[in-house]
């Protein structure tokens, strides 16, 4: 066996293995203090739990990008308010009036190319100015929820199409729509990442910006593109979720750049970039899922949740850090 | 000065690494007052000497003698508090703190309650500052003075302890000529002060200007002592080389080929200045001088990583301008860059991608990249270069050095450049797979490609190249040939000495 197989090995499963232990723990739990009768485990219930996992995980597939790339992009949540926004609002404009059903696949249109357009803002600024991105996106963050509120006040935007919340509650070999729509753009981007030179810049750049640069790789325009994907996925996300609800908040969203950089963070992909995997970020995904779902199951509230959550990220990062830390001589601090 | 007792003793420090005999038996002494300067050449034991000095190494025998109190130096602390300080050549400051917390940094003067005394605090300090005669205060931002000034605080941070010994570990690196007067002046007054100073330095014009004595180390051995009124740049020359050691390689002479690149009078800002050479195919050609002399900035410019201020670059005789590292690699130009793991490598990842790592765009499939191409291409050049990896699959990082760099050559090589630039090849990789690497080197200039070898190792240079050019502060000196250098030509015009221009 090669040196390091194995606690590569470890590190990989690691995320699934806590997923089990999770599933085991919340089903004991629950035969004592659930309130209900149904088991943890039901299918409606895992079903409705990979459903839930979509708005985040889809988000969290393009942070994993972006991560490794060696960046981080905050505005996610802002993001996905305004691509909502778009969404719901444009289905209304007398412009489109005489479409019928076909404004569907204009509004899902004009709400992805959003998304695309405000990530290629935040990419276009990292590029040409060098700032950090996390002080870019930090600015577009508060500048992109503006304009979410700056469309309607503090007033929801609501449209309801009934064609679209029937696709979007359908099932389809059992799975939800959403649940769908988070399989194929997790194998869609676990190829662009394993199999494409695409993904092979991005763990590139990550690692070793100096050497990219020296290998030929032009890494403006190649973070940028990750930033375009990120903000793509963000409004597949919003696409995705309101297509069913119909009605947006100008506060949704909110906090979904932190939640999304834990589910990534938690799949073991580094924050100083060069490494991560998609997979490991949907066990991440799953992972807060159903550490919320299961204490809800066992009857603690939303604050428990988030303390539970918390505590567990930083453990799951002390771990990683000793697993990193053997047979390395690494300077304590 | 036979009298007095010196202000530092070594005898016989023995220190040994897993197969080398890093410090054989070295032994030597400073005298209050006095300015000894300690020579050798790159590797010869110089900074091992200073690591055990300083505490950071455990000699295996021998003692270190301060005053007439024999030490056990077990940390740099201890040093400090028995009086030996070091002002090292890469500058240790907090540069958003001010001079005054630099200088006592770690123990500021306080107050009842731990408060911080900043009167006294900037009372000491001025105190020390005026001594010196520097144009700054105590209150002013590190990082807002000149790397001389720096200096100057670090030697400042030097007189806060009662000093008997100061080493100066290469001090005129980064400064200007004005700055060195200033520098030598300070010298002069710790002299004055009964302070024993060792002097490392390759720069003879300084030795010569300063110092009362020159200790030489080879091979991790004491070669002996001269008294620099009593002797000369040739005898101190000879005694850091050795006898006449004929190290001329044996190259295999073949026929040249065609000018491949020409530099006319390429300037870099301060870095470097009217720079010209040409490098034929199947031509080695050695840049050769101190740190800091300009030739990693000139591969870089010819990199395309650097804009030159002035002049032009010729390849296969035509004028170019290289804009980006993208434009140098298509032009066939390629840089095995000084920082291996820095710059050359993506330690993270698997040795295949690495090497293919400037290509894999041409290496499509489709949408997708062709990784059975890929795995041909890392097959064929490690059984060219004979990398030793147990597959593809390694990551880079786990490798060793000599196999690391095999890769970081066959990602050019797979390329097909015209121009290989190599900048210290050999760093940090051990002596057998030197050698190899040499002899690869060689092997490259025999199959037509024209090489630019840039190291600061003098056996190095004059093994591989068939032109040696020698820089000194961003300036060439000299350019040899390989039958007409010497080691002692060398030496000088790397130091600054000689400036007339061979062929």
């Amino acid at each position: 066996m090669e040196p390091g197989t194995l606690s590569t090995f470890l590190k990989r499963g690691a995320i699934w293995g806590f997923i089990v232990v999770e599933l085991i723990f919340f089903t004991v739990a629950g035969e004592f203090l659930s309130l209900s009768d149904k088991a943890f485990m039901d299918l409606d219930n895992m079903l409705l739990l990979f459903k839930q996992s979509a708005p985040i995980g889809i988000i969290a597939l393009g942070m994993t990008i972006v991560m490794i790339n060696g960046n981080i992009d905050l505005s996610v949540g802002a993001t996905f308010a305004l691509s909502a926004v778009i969404l719901l609002d444009c289905m209304t404009w007398p412009f489109f009036a005489g479409l019928g059903d076909w404004v569907i696949p204009v509004a899902w249109g004009l709400a992805l190319l959003t998304g695309i357009a405000l990530g290629a803002i935040n990419g276009l600024i990292v590029w040409k100015t060098g700032v950090d991105a996390f002080i870019v996106t930090l600015g577009s963050m508060l500048g992109y929820r503006g304009l979410v509120f700056m469309y309607n006040g503090e007033q929801p935007t609501s449209h309801l199409n009934w064609t679209l919340v029937d696709f979007a509650e359908a099932q389809w070999l059992g799975l939800h729509t959403a649940t769908w729509f988070l399989i194929v753009m997790t194998a869609a981007i676990w190829f662009l990442m394993n199999r494409t030179v695409h993904g092979r810049n991005a763990y590139a750049v990550g690692d070793n910006r100096d050497a990219a640069v020296n290998a030929g790789i032009r890494v403006g325009p190649h973070i940028m593109i990750n930033f375009m994907i990120i903000g793509f996925l963000a409004s597949l996300s919003a696409v995705v979720f309101y297509s069913e609800s119909g009605s947006v908040n100008p506060n949704d969203g909110e906090l979904y750049e932190l939640w999304v950089i834990t589910a990534v963070v938690l799949g073991g992909t580094k924050l100083t970039g060069g490494a991560g995997s998609i997979l490991s970020t949907l066990g991440g995904v799953l992972a807060i899922q159903l550490l919320r779902k299961g204490l809800g199951h066992i009857g603690a509230d939303t604050e428990t949740v988030n303390l539970v959550i918390g505590c567990i990220l930083i453990a799951v990062l002390f771990l990683d850090r000793q697993l990193n830390l053997k047979g390395k001589e690494e300077l304590r601090v | 000065m036979t009298e007095q007792t010196p202000a530092l003793r070594l005898e016989g420090i023995v220190k040994t690494f897993p197969g080398v005999r890093a410090l054989d038996n070295v032994s030597f002494s400073v005298m209050p007052g006095e300015v000894h300067a300690l020579m050798g050449e790159n590797g010869a034991g110089k900074s091992t000497l200073m690591k055990v000095l300083g505490g950071i190494y455990q000699p295996e025998e021998g003692r270190i003698v301060v005053g007439e109190e024999s030490v056990v130096m077990t940390s740099p602390l201890e040093a400090k508090s028995k009086g030996i300080v070091f002002i090292h050549q890469e500058l240790s400051l907090a540069e958003e703190l001010s001079v005054a917390e630099n200088i006592y940094l770690g123990e500021l003067p306080r107050k009842r309650f731990g408060l911080v005394d900043w009167d006294r605090l900037y009372a000491q300090t001025d105190e020390i500052l005026q001594k010196l005669k520097v144009g700054f205060d105590a209150r002013t931002r590190v990082g807002d003075l000149s790397i001389a000034n720096q200096q100057m605080v670090e030697i400042a941070r030097a007189l806060t302890v009662d000093a008997k010994a100061v080493i100066f570990d290469e001090p005129t690196a980064s400064l200007t000529d004005a700055e060195k007067v200033v520098l030598f002046d300070v010298i002069a007054d710790l002299q004055s002060h009964g302070v024993g100073i060792i002097y490392i330095s390759h720069r003879m014009e300084e030795i010569f200007k300063i110092t009362d004595r020159i200790s030489v180390l080879r091979d991790g051995q004491y070669r002996g002592t001269l008294t620099t009124a009593e002797t000369n740049e040739d005898e101190v020359t000879q005694l850091m080389i050795g006898r006449k050691l004929d190290l001329r390689r044996n190259v295999s002479h073949h026929e040249l080929g065609g000018v491949a690149i020409e530099v006319r009078n390429l300037s870099c800002g301060d870095l470097f200045h009217d720079v010209s050479f040409k490098v034929r195919r199947g031509e080695v050609v050695g840049f050769y001088g101190l740190v800091g002399a300009g030739r990693t900035e000139i591969a870089e410019t010819l990199f395309g990583l650097r804009e030159p201020s002035a002049g032009t670059i010729l390849l296969d005789g035509e004028e170019t301008v290289i804009h980006s590292p993208i434009d140098a690699i298509a032009k066939g130009i390629s840089l095995v860059p000084e920082d291996r793991k820095g710059q050359g490598l993506v330690l993270g990842m698997n040795c295949r991608d690495n090497m293919t790592l400037p290509q894999i765009d041409d290496l499509k499939a489709g949408p997708f990249v062709a990784e059975g191409s890929e795995i041909a291409i890392f097959d064929q050049y490690r059984d060219r270069l004979d990398i030793r990896t147990p597959g593809w699959k390694q990551q880079v990082g786990n490798l060793s050095g000599g196999n690391q760099q095999k890769i970081v050559i066959g990602k050019w090589l797979s390329m097909h450049p015209n121009v290989l630039i190599v900048d210290e090849p050999t760093r940090g990789i051990d002596v057998g797979s030197k050698s190899e690497i040499h002899n690869l080197i060689r092997e490259l200039a025999a199959q037509g490609y024209a090489v630019i070898v840039i190291s600061s190792e003098m056996p190095e240079v004059l093994h591989v190249s068939d032109r040696i050019v020698a820089m000194y502060s961003g300036r060439i000196m000299c350019t040899f040939t390989s039958e007409e250098v010497t080691e002692d030509n060398l030496i000088q015009a790397i130091s600054g000495i000689t400036t007339d221009t061979a062929a």
